[in-house]
């Protein structure tokens, strides 16, 4: 088990948008790398690109309300040595702009980074047209693109420098809502490994839950709430849904024989559905998925969204129960 | 950047019907593929690769080269042919154009033949590119980098809005080493151009964006060579040369006629169009003697 914020359950953990983590990760790399450039689609405080912009500014670009421009000039950029950070909302990059993703960046081969904010259904007021949940199935159906989920700030930190280093396009889904910090500095990050963040700490693990994003701190809820009833459930934060760790799934899904997947995300395509393409092939699982169910979304607050969706601590706990009897009949 | 000579233009003229011979005769070989366009960009395509770039074809990744972005891939043939007389790769490799396992894939892909700047195929992405290499070029270099940036397009494709997201850009960024070539044959897949989405008056869209517009034939080696080094001597703007060029060129049957655009000539139609590319081969070197 890596080391986590220890004051993971406390009633004050500390809560920072997942985004803020992406803006200070993109300052580190582009101080440590001077390839880093950064471009952005009139968005640049709120995918909190500013802090790299306020002291790179000859390395920054604006590029307007121009998504589909924002791909391919960052496309160019790459084939020039580069290592391109492009930031707007997760509905319009990778929505709007996945043609020009497909062929410029990974087609291509270009390593650009594409940094989607405000993804998932908890931006809230906006509404369901700023609402993403179908990028995470629209980047992972690309060759070589790398998807990655983090849970926290500080995970999305490590992540962003993390993708600076390597030479593959990667989709970094952010979000926009302060969600709790479940990690610290000492807990390691590296792209392709899943992680364990909660044990049984007594007996075999019943059931395991693999989540991604800031949901992964409701499943953790759960399963503390659940460990006190005698249920004893193992989480697996996959913060790389693509390239998939199947050894980490596999090896979770063979100890428990049950498995739920918990995403903010359209269950049709999204890293549930990643987790049973493996699992159907090397070791088939009963398996609940938490998400939305084919449904796009509307105003309302994030808890409130949440819960109207079936994504809330108590859907959670019915997809365990429910799991469980699945494998038990 | 020198005027051309007589002798230089008779050169030209015949390297260019040989280029497009070459395409004729992988279109026949491979049985599908675009026609009208390739034939009527091969005049500025020769212009480019014997002139006009600065390039080494034995080291085609040489960092200090200039770019040529080709932005509607579905031209490839006369970039494929072009760059095979321009020494990139062996003539007789054209004929394996859209065959499975070549590396002349039926839209450009840059993997498969290292030597291509970018893929290319959907259209109007190609011109974003160009403008990301210019911009990435200036943080290397400044303004006063040697380097240039040619974009090549085709008018149809200019009905894709991406374009004019990086036409604003680009003028607003002041891409001076930038330079677009919009091949202005006036036909799409559907019909003429202004009958399926009017562009005119296209210059007018261009200087609207801050673009420098520069309007000459693209058949016409001196107007050309005198249109880039137009383009090269403007410094606050990017430049488009608007090439007007007849789609189809040097096989009266095919010239101007849109149903050319997406098909490649039969085993008959190719030896017609041979032919009279032969021909005019004669002819311009008869004149010259």
């Amino acid at each position: 088990m890596p080391n986590l914020n220890p004051k993971l359950f406390d009633e004050d953990v500390e809560q920072v948008p997942i985004r803020k983590g992406y803006g200070e990760g993109l300052l580190a790399a582009a101080e440590h790398d001077a390839r880093v450039v950064g471009l952005c689609a009139d968005l640049t405080e709120s995918t909190q690109m500013h802090l790299f912009k306020n002291k790179f500014p000859e390395r920054f670009i604006e590029i307007g309300v121009a998504e589909q421009n924002l791909a391919s000039v960052a496309s160019g950029m790459a084939a020039m040595g580069k290592i391109p950070f492009i930031s707007s909302y997760a509905m319009f990059s990778p929505g709007r702009n996945w043609e020009q993703i497909r062929t410029t960046i990974a087609y291509n081969n270009q390593p650009v980074k594409i940094a989607g904010s405000h993804a998932g259904i908890s931006v809230g007021p906006d509404g369901g047209t700023h609402q993403a949940i179908e990028d995470i199935a629209i980047t992972r159906v690309i060759p070589r693109m790398v998807v990655i989920s983090p849970c926290d700030a500080i995970e999305a930190r490590k992540a962003t420098i993390a993708i600076a280093q390597t030479d593959t396009p990667v989709y970094l889904r952010l979000a926009r809502e302060k969600t709790p910090v479940i990690t610290n500095d000492e807990t390691p990050f590296e792209i392709g490994k899943a992680q364990v963040f909660f044990d049984a700490t007594d007996g075999i693990a019943h059931v395991g839950v693999i989540a991604t994003g800031a949901l992964v701190y409701k499943a953790l809820k759960v399963a503390k709430k659940l460990q006190s009833e005698g249920i004893h459930v193992k989480v697996l934060n996959l913060a790389t849904i693509k390239p998939l760790d199947e050894e980490a799934i596999i090896a979770l899904a063979k100890q428990t024989g049950c498995i739920v997947t918990v995403e903010e995300h359209q269950i049709r395509g999204g890293m549930g559905s990643a987790v049973a393409e493996c699992l159907s092939k090397h070791l088939p699982t009963p398996q609940e998925f938490v998400g939305v169910d084919d449904e796009f979304g509307q105003s309302g607050t994030p808890d409130e969204l949440l819960e109207h969706y079936k994504m809330g601590e108590s859907h959670i706990e019915t997809a365990i129960h429910t799991v469980l009897k699945r494998k038990n009949s | 950047m020198e005027t051309l000579t007589d002798n230089k233009i008779i050169e030209l003229e015949l390297k260019a019907n040989q280029i497009r011979e070459s395409i004729i005769e992988m279109l026949l070989e491979a049985k599908s593929g675009h026609t009208a366009g390739p034939l009527g960009m091969a005049d500025i395509f020769t212009l480019l690769y014997t002139h006009i770039l600065r390039h080494d074809s034995r080291n085609p990744e040489w960092s200090e080269r200039d770019r040529l972005i080709l932005s509607n891939g579905h031209i490839c043939p006369v970039l494929y042919a072009t760059m095979a007389h321009a020494g990139y790769f062996p003539v007789e490799e054209l004929k394996t154009l859209r065959k499975f396992g070549s590396r002349l894939q039926g839209h450009p892909h840059k993997e498969w033949l290292p030597s291509l700047e970018n893929s290319s195929g959907p259209l109007g992405s190609g011109l974003s590119q160009a403008v990301g290499m210019s911009l990435a070029d200036r943080i290397d270099n400044g303004r006063s980098s040697s380097k240039y940036f040619y974009c090549l397009m085709g008018d149809g494709e200019l009905n894709e809005g991406q374009n004019w997201e990086a036409i604003m850009l680009a003028g607003k960024e002041k891409l001076h080493n930038l330079i677009a070539v919009v091949d202005r044959n006036n036909i799409q897949i559907d019909g003429y151009t202004e009958d399926v989405m009017p562009l005119d008056s296209l210059r007018a869209k261009w200087e609207s964006f801050n673009w420098h517009v520069i309007e000459c034939s693209g058949h016409d080696f001196q107007a050309l060579n005198e249109a880039f080094r137009e383009a090269k001597g403007v410094f606050e703007r990017p430049s488009v040369i608007i090439a007007h060029t007849v789609p189809g060129k040097g096989v009266k049957e095919f010239e101007r006629m849109y149903e050319w655009h997406g098909k490649a000539p039969n085993k008959d139609e190719a030896e017609m169009a041979l032919k009279e590319l032969r021909t005019l081969g004669g002819k311009i070197r008869a004149e010259h003697e």
